[in-house]
């Protein structure tokens, strides 16, 4: 048989699934063992029970100083900044996105505007926030928003100028007005489109929420591991990046799962 | 139940004739049926119909007014495709007019309303052989079935005018058929004028009162751009037909069709699309 044909069973291919990370895991701990047994206080490659206990002192046990438990603090404040700028973003994104994909006018003033916008290196504007923002949550969820936003508004644009003409015409004879084929038509069909992009972004915008913690924070997710790296203390790094990839997988899922739960025609039609 | 008058009308795109002094006017309740080759313009033309592009000279007529500029509830259509709308069940998609025409802010009914305009969709879709099919979506459609969605959705707006652009080129001959006993029923109840462009000549002589062909005088490669399609045959068919009026001649082209109802048609399994 061609091996284009042969395919894996369902078991077959639940251990294939697994199968990288296991060998990630074993590499790793086969690594950091032969590290130790040259030398017991190397820092670079802890055991499995060093992240144990780095967990364990992050997570359950009160930081001295002040009093919070160090992970659960870190994270929810790097949540409420990465999904207050994805907030923000989705919000434009979906105005401005829908109002360029149906309004010529619009589109001829917004389109190439927001095309340059899209890239401006957002890294690049994070000083002149700092500088005109302050140091505070404000310019961290702007540097999110400046970073993901035009990406997904020409994406949304894209999806809504998709849309075949004939549907647009159909709403027409129906006799729906602009306003009314926005909210029926156009806004249902690019709400599943927004949140597929919505995970696309996830990456992006945590990429910028960790630049801009690293620069300048007292708390959140990547400050802590920015924190730490003056110390060597791989014991927290590895743990923490483990925890934000972790994060990001999740709301990744859900985002799919809330697509298909809300707008089940979405799944029909790729499948069709 | 509307006149439609078409004078001179020509249809240039830049330094490409399309159509040249076409001149047509089609009766009220009457079934007109535009064929010609590929490319011949009678696509553009209904377009020129539904208000999507306007004519470069000439005039279009409805009931001795001009056309709007656009697209509007006095002229239903149904494309060959995308005639339907993926997001709404069936049950959405014929309500959706009713809901666009009631509602002019938030394009929904509630209450009241909305079971009167329930009742009228429901029956529309029963209408069409699509009864027990309410809550599904078009993608769980077969072909024949969406296109039988895209008729109720477009009647339910009680249009003077139906435009049909090719609206079963994409069905197998054997749901074709059913699909045509339907659109006659529908053409006699709803007594409208009907426009249809198509490719196949049987469909057009099986259902038309009027078959208008669409052609190139000049077709050599070096006049192509010049000279732009027109009408050069215009059947009338014999015996006469007329929406709402019963006709002594069997009507059909494959001899007696079976009662619709539960064909084919409706049995397709989700998986069995265009």
């Amino acid at each position: 048989m061609r091996w284009i044909n042969t395919r894996p069973s369902r078991s077959t291919q639940f251990a294939l699934m697994l199968l990288p990370f296991v060998l990630l895991v074993v590499a790793y701990a086969s690594g950091s063992a032969a590290r130790l047994a040259e030398n017991a206080n190397d820092k670079l490659l802890p055991s499995l029970a060093g992240f144990a206990d780095a967990i364990n002192r992050l997570a359950f046990v009160a930081d001295q100083r002040t009093g919070e438990f160090l992970l659960w603090s870190d994270t929810g404040a790097s949540l409420i900044r990465l999904l207050s700028g994805l907030g923000i973003s989705t919000a434009i994104a979906l105005a401005i996105g829908m109002l360029i994909g149906m309004l010529p006018y619009l589109r001829a003033l917004l389109s190439p505007f927001v095309a340059v916008i899209s890239m401006v290196p957002p890294l690049a504007l994070l000083p002149i926030l700092f500088i005109v923002m302050g140091l505070g949550e404000t310019s961290k969820i702007a540097l999110i928003v400046i970073g993901v936003a035009p990406t997904m508004i020409r994406d949304l644009a894209l999806k809504a100028l998709e849309l075949p003409r004939e549907q647009i015409v159909k709403a027409e004879t129906l006799g729906g007005s602009s306003w009314q084929i926005g909210l029926r038509v156009v806004l249902p069909q690019i709400l599943p489109r927004l949140i597929t992009c919505l995970r696309l972004q996830l990456g992006p915008a945590w990429l910028f929420l960790i630049a801009a913690e690293a620069i300048s924070s007292d708390s959140g997710l990547g400050y802590r591991i920015f924190l730490v790296r003056r110390y060597l203390s791989m014991d927290i790094i590895f743990p923490y990046v483990v925890w934000i990839t972790l994060l990001a997988v999740v709301m990744n899922y859900l985002l799919d799962r809330l697509r298909i739960a809300v707008f089940p025609w979405s799944e029909l039609e790729r499948q069709a | 139940m509307s006149e439609l008058r078409i004078e001179r009308v020509w249809k240039e795109y830049g330094d490409q004739i399309v159509l040249e002094d076409v001149s047509l006017t089609v009766d009220a309740r009457a079934f007109v049926a535009l064929v010609g080759p590929s490319g011949c313009g009678k696509s553009t033309f209904l377009r020129m119909l539904l208000g999507q592009e306007r004519p470069t000279k000439g005039k279009i007529l409805l009931d001795g007014e001009p056309l709007p500029p656009e697209p509007g509830p006095d002229r239903g259509v149904v494309f060959q495709r995308y005639s339907v709308f993926p997001h709404l069940t069936v049950l959405g998609n014929v309500l959706l007019g009713k809901e666009l025409t009631a509602a002019r802010y938030r394009a929904r009914l509630f209450g009241a309303a909305r079971r009167n305009a329930l009742e009228d969709a429901r029956r529309l879709i029963a209408e069409v052989g699509l009864a027990g099919s309410e809550g599904k979506y078009p993608a769980q459609l077969s072909g024949g079935m969406q296109q039988r969605l895209a008729l109720a959705q477009a009647l339910i707006m009680k249009p003077k005018v139906l435009l049909l652009d090719e609206p079963f080129g994409a069905l197998d001959p054997g749901i074709r058929a059913e699909i045509h006993t339907l659109m006659k029923r529908l053409w006699h109840e709803t007594q409208m004028t009907v426009v249809m462009v198509t490719h196949d000549m049987r469909e057009a002589f099986t259902l038309a009162s009027r078959v208008v062909a669409f052609e190139r005088r000049r077709d050599r490669p070096e006049e192509k751009e010049r000279y732009g399609a027109t009408i050069t045959k215009d059947i009338s068919i014999w015996p006469p037909r007329l929406a709402g009026q019963s006709s002594i001649f069997s009507p059909d082209r494959d001899g007696p069709v079976a009662s619709l109802g539960h064909g084919r048609d409706d049995l397709a399994p989700s998986g069995e699309m265009l």
